[in-house]
């Protein structure tokens, strides 16, 4: 907690020292391009800008440049003063009071205000909003978060207050150690009621939309592009360096590749298997660099599941069976991390436990995989069939197609795939009617618990219906442990032990940059919370 | 909707089944084969379309490999090492997922072909027996069952096809369901008109009068009456057929791996064209593209053919 | 065709025709209505799934914004009591920020561009195509045509445009690989040739045919017989009878060209409906799925009325 508190203040200190950049030279001392524009390629329309609406990735990318949260990240993850400079926290650790900055002012010229974060609290937790991140607020551990969801109790009673115009007092109903981390988080990020109060709905268009970030929304056709520029009355405008950001759709990532090439683009993602190739030819603009997301298959323990894989023996054999190496050297290409825990090496404080099977080679995990599937009962006269269940992508495919071979080849096994598209397979996958299924995950913040707490047994995510009492029991205490990595450790040993879930492989950020942005891109941010205005283009012949 | 054109045929058949009724005589059969074997694009074609059969039906067995096993000395690394070879037997190369093509390609022309003789046949017995019947019954019944025609042919179809797909789940039977629904309409259409005009003519007048039932009628005068043009327009709807199949599988919504078809091939070999891989583009597309122009000269020549008038 | 054409009651007054279409087209349109709807309601997911599952709570909530909570006939008639009253689409579930009005207002313009000049470039080019072929018949050009147009109809445009924006973007760098930028010249061109490609073809091999027909016909040889020079037979005496066969078939190609392409649209990212239309199925994104079906049916309803009408308007003989 105090080292929370200690790493903001110095990262303020820091942010005040520092000159005002020197015109026309990068922040590494490099002279930069004549022109500042981002380019950047997204899969599909974002859902919405609205900081209490928007529910996926490119939107909440949109919605940071455009508002500014208490906190912002820095390239490496930690937090930086945003519209906050800094917080004190009581004895009891249940409140938490914000000093704000009394220059930031909205892009009308309004200043921001603590009542503007209580306005988007209470907007965030009120059921007439229908956030789908609602949710956010007991996340966070505000007090009356879940009477004031419910609509039990009225918006005005949950834990945030403003004290005065640049006071901010928070509190809540535990302590909850990482709670300054949750202010980064999209849905956590000021409203200006004004504006809704006048446009509703229609508020978020670019004609009407008053934003407190470092960029303003101008330019919105759907399927096609959003374009966001400088916004000139941002506290910190003159230390942004680009000046216009353009999310441009597309939807084929072979297309994109391809309009990256001529020029058009200047961040597109890698499609599986080209990234060595596109290293080999690009050397400075083929990025590659680990996410905080895990990709692993469920097995179906719920009493739908099938009867083989309640039988630990065949799922552990399946487990082994799966040759990562090849996952992620032949299928992917593209830097991703062999997995044998849940939790992925990148997050933050956590020490990833040695399990056995992860020190094994390739053939001695086979050969264990063989002699396991023979001891319950399977064989060539005997084969077990299973299926497996993903949903419509070129990744999944090929990762099914390799591991359905690897199962076939190493164990016998007759394996059949099927593929559904993603709201039918979502459908499925949660009613329990499968016998294997994809899954992935991405951490809400950076801390083992967002990973782990998916095998508890009352989480609604998890797929696998694993359910362990010394696992839920473990997860609980580490809630408030002083230092939890311990109780992670055993958890992740049991996993290892009673293999509800394969763990495949740990995400990897893969990308083309052109060369003049690549390096200010934060490849250090696991969260990849990154921030148009820390970007910079440098000057190339 | 998709660009794929539902029925560019759909006109000039229809002519075709004006024309139809002024064919008379048994000498017409003898006359259209005559004709057809003169036809030389058809006959290529013919003879063309027999060996892509043999191709799909057969093909597995020139080959020592399936079309599912990966070789993991290649996944991974296809661009430099899965080119096409005759010396280890990978005639065709291997695909993304380091699996053989050949066989890929064998399996998935079987597919496509299945699903477009499959899919015209479903459409034209539907069709047939429903313009059959509108045509022969006549008045109110006629008028209603064309105008349902009618509102139906107002249906965005493709869509209809995606929902059909999405809400009943992905299989090789919804697909053959799926394609044939979206074809019957149009031969409904030319099967009802063709029917009118066969109608009136003396010898179902005698069966009316001698007290057979309409059905039998329909059965054992009208269809066979109508054969020749449902025969052409179903020889020009299987490449649309395959056509439309190909497209759904670009969507995804195809047959499951490790089953493909050429559409779906022809899909994944795009995707990778600019990377070093075109054979995975060019051996799907190259069975696709004769196997359609087949199609489509056989029909041409049928039409002729059947069609004393035309040339 | 021309049986199909003539309604079995139908009367001499093309106004008539028109009425009566319009009186078929409005329950056609709510049986389209309901159909859809109810496969949009049984097909497995809700527009609000995602890989982290929503709270019940957090879902419920969601639900009763949209009204989604009620009974389905309920749900089904407000919506259409919505369209009537004030012609409202209701909101997209999927892209929050608009409404299904919006992507019409914004998408449909786009995909009615781009439809209509593939449209015009196909009947040009393929008619064009088509008449020379027939003209030279069993030259180079009619080979070269004959060639073009069955390669043109048998080549799926989810290769075409992907190749088309290699060559053009990628090696000679003269186009933009995607976008709308508001229909700027140099961003329309690839996708009025990736859709335009297989109609023209179509268009091309109908012509020849048909030409070919037409002047092997009596009325021609005679006016060849009289001594008429080529030009005039073919402008003023072969060209009408030609386009015949040719016009019933617009109808189906302009409503395919303008009711959106779903590949256009993704691979050129135009942000017409097509896009719209195929996502929305897959989002279960109900309300933009029903709007566009009833944008769509519409467009489908009346293009082809249109081509009726103009089918009687070149031949005199049908009756409407």
């Amino acid at each position: 907690m105090n080292i929370s508190i200690k790493s903001v203040l110095f990262a303020s200190a820091l942010a005040f020292a520092s000159p005002a950049l020197a015109q026309g030279t990068a922040p590494n001392g490099m002279p930069l391009a004549d022109t500042q524009t981002f380019v950047y390629r997204v899969l599909d329309e974002h859902s919405s800008v609205d900081p209490q609406i928007v529910e996926d990735v490119s939107g909440s990318e949109i919605v940071r440049d455009l508002f500014e949260g208490l906190y912002n990240q820095d390239a490496d993850g930690n937090l930086v003063p945003g519209v906050a400079l800094s917080h004190t926290v009581s004895d009891d650790k249940l409140t938490y009071t914000f000093t704000l900055r009394p220059e930031a002012v909205w892009s009308d010229g309004t200043p921001v205000t603590a009542g503007d974060f209580v306005y988007g609290w209470r907007r965030l937790a009120d059921p007439e909003t229908a956030s789908p991140y609602q949710w956010f607020v007991d996340v966070m551990g505000l007090a009356n978060a879940g009477p004031v969801m419910a609509g039990e109790m009225p918006t005005e009673e949950l834990g945030v207050k403003a004290i005065d115009d640049h006071t901010l007092e928070v509190t809540l109903a535990g302590p909850l150690p990482y709670f300054p981390l949750t202010t980064t988080h999209a849905s956590t990020f000021p409203s200006p009621k004004w504006v809704i109060d006048e446009f509703g709905a229609d508020w978020t268009k670019p004609e009407n939309i008053v934003s407190n970030g470092a960029y303003v929304l101008t330019e919105h056709v759907p399927q096609e592009r959003s374009v966001r520029t400088r916004n000139e009355t941002y506290w910190d405008n003159e230390n942004t360096i680009i000046n216009e950001v353009t999310a441009l759709v597309i939807n084929d990532v072979n297309v994109a590749l391809t309009r990256y090439l001529a020029g058009e683009l200047d961040r597109t993602e890698v499609p599986a298997g080209q990234y060595p190739s596109l290293k080999e030819e690009y050397p400075d603009q083929a990025l590659s660099f680990p996410r905080l997301c895990n990709y692993y298959f469920n097995f179906n323990l719920s009493d739908m599941g099938p009867e083989a894989t309640q039988d630990v023996r065949v799922r552990q054999a399946l487990s082994y069976a799966v040759n990562r190496d090849v996952i992620v050297d032949n299928v992917l290409q593209g830097g991703q991390s062999p997995a044998y825990t849940f939790t992925p090496s990148a997050t933050a404080n956590f020490e990833v436990p040695t399990v056995d099977y992860a020190t094994w080679t390739q053939e001695e995990r086979n050969a264990k995989a063989v002699e396991l599937m023979a001891e319950a009962g399977y064989g060539p006269d005997n084969p077990l069939s299973v299926t497996y269940l993903y949903n419509t992508d070129e990744n999944h495919k090929k990762i099914a197609i390799a591991v359905a071979q690897m199962w076939k080849q190493t164990l016998g096994v007759d394996v059949t795939l099927e593929n559904q598209e993603w709201q039918t397979f979502l459908e499925t996958r949660g009613n329990h009617d499968f016998q294997i299924a994809r899954g992935a995950w991405c951490g809400d913040y950076n801390e083992a618990s967002t990973f782990l707490d998916l095998v508890q047994s009352g989480s609604g995510y998890n797929d696998a219906a694993y359910n362990n009492a010394e696992v839920d029991q473990l997860l609980a205490e580490a809630k408030t442990a002083e230092d939890p990595q311990a109780n992670y450790t055993r958890v992740e040993e049991i996993l290892a032990d009673e293999m509800p879930v394969i763990p495949i492989y740990h995400y990897a950020g893969v990308y083309m940059m052109s060369p003049g942005i690549s390096g200010s891109w934060p490849v250090q941010n696991v969260e990849q919370n990154w921030y148009s205005k820390d970007l910079y283009k440098v000057a190339t012949e | 909707m998709t660009n794929i054109p539902l029925n560019p045929q759909q006109p000039k058949t229809a002519q075709m089944a004006e024309r139809m009724t002024e064919v008379k005589g048994r000498s017409l059969w003898a006359d259209a084969r005559t004709r057809f074997l003169r036809n030389k694009a058809a006959m290529v074609s013919v003879f063309v379309l027999v060996f892509v059969a043999l191709f799909a039906f057969f093909g597995q067995f020139l080959s020592p490999w399936d079309n599912e096993t990966i070789d993991w000395n290649v996944l991974g690394n296809v661009a430099r090492v899965g080119q096409p070879s005759l010396e280890n037997g990978h005639y065709f190369g291997f695909d993304d997922s380091g699996r053989d093509l050949y066989n890929r390609v064998v399996q998935g022309t079987q597919i496509s072909l299945m699903v477009g003789i499959v899919g015209s046949l479903i459409a034209v017995i539907v069709g047939t027996i429903y313009g059959a019947v509108a045509g022969f019954v006549g008045g109110r019944v006629d008028s209603a069952m064309m105008r349902f025609v009618d509102i139906a042919m107002s249906i965005p179809y493709m869509f209809v096809l995606i929902l059909l797909l999405v809400v009943f789940g992905r299989s090789i039977s919804m697909l053959f369901v799926g394609i044939g629904l979206i074809a019957w309409l149009d031969m409904s259409r030319i099967v009802r008109g063709q029917t009118l005009s066969i109608k009136n003519k003396e010898f179902i007048e005698a069966a009316v009068a001698t007290g057979v039932p309409t059905f039998t009628i329909i059965r054992r005068h009208i269809v066979p009456n109508l054969l020749g043009v449902v025969v052409v327009y179903a020889t020009l709807l299987v490449p649309q057929m395959i056509l439309t199949e190909s497209f759904i599988s670009f969507l995804g919504l195809g047959v499951q791996e490790p089953l493909t078809s050429l559409g779906a091939l022809i899909s994944e070999g795009t995707a990778t064209m600019s990377y070093g891989t075109l054979w995975q583009l060019f051996f799907p597309l190259g069975f696709f593209v004769i196997t359609i122009f087949s199609f489509f000269f056989i029909g041409d020549g049928l039409r002729d053919a059947l069609d004393p008038k035309d040339r | 065709m021309p049986a199909a054409l003539c309604l079995p009651d139908g009367g001499p007054f093309m106004l008539s025709f028109i009425f009566r279409r319009i009186a078929v087209a409005i329950p056609t349109l709510l049986v389209l209505l309901i159909i859809s709807f109810l496969m949009m309601q049984t097909a497995p997911g809700g527009p609000f799934n995602s890989e982290r599952p929503l709270p019940p709570q957090v879902l419920a909530n969601i639900e009763a914004k949209y009204g989604l909570d009620q009974p389905m006939w309920k749900q089904l008639t407000d919506y259409v009591a919505g369209i009537v009253t004030q012609f409202d689409f209701g909101p997209s579930y999927k892209y929050k920020d608009r409404t299904v009005n919006d992507i019409i207002a914004q998408g449909f313009p786009v995909t009615l561009t781009y439809g209509t000049i593939s449209f015009i470039v196909a009947i040009l080019v393929g008619g064009a195509l088509g008449i020379a072929a027939a003209i030279k018949q069993n030259s180079w050009l009619d080979y070269l045509a004959v060639g073009f147009t069955i390669g043109a109809q048998v080549l799926p445009n989810f290769v075409m445009a992907p190749i088309l924006i290699l060559v053009f973007t990628l090696m000679l760098g003269w186009l933009p690989g995607g976008g709308w930028n508001g229909g700027q010249w140099n961003h329309v061109i690839m996708p009025v040739i990736a859709l335009s490609t297989s109609y023209m073809a179509s268009i091309a091999r109908l012509t020849r045919s048909s030409m070919l027909e037409v002047l092997r016909s009596n009325f021609i040889r005679t006016a060849r017989a009289k001594g008429l020079p080529d030009r005039t037979i073919i402008w003023r005496h072969a060209l009408k009878p030609t386009l015949l066969p040719v016009v019933s078939y617009l109808g189906p190609a302009f409503v395919g060209m303008v009711t959106g392409s779903f590949i256009i649209d993704s691979i050129f990212s135009t942000g017409g409906i097509g896009y719209f239309y195929v996502n929305a199925a897959f989002n279960r994104d109900y309300a933009v799925m029903m709007g566009l079906t009833i944008l769509l049916g519409s467009m489908t309803i009346l293009f082809n009325m249109v081509v009726d009408i103009l089918y009687a308007w070149i031949d005199p003989k049908i009756r409407l």
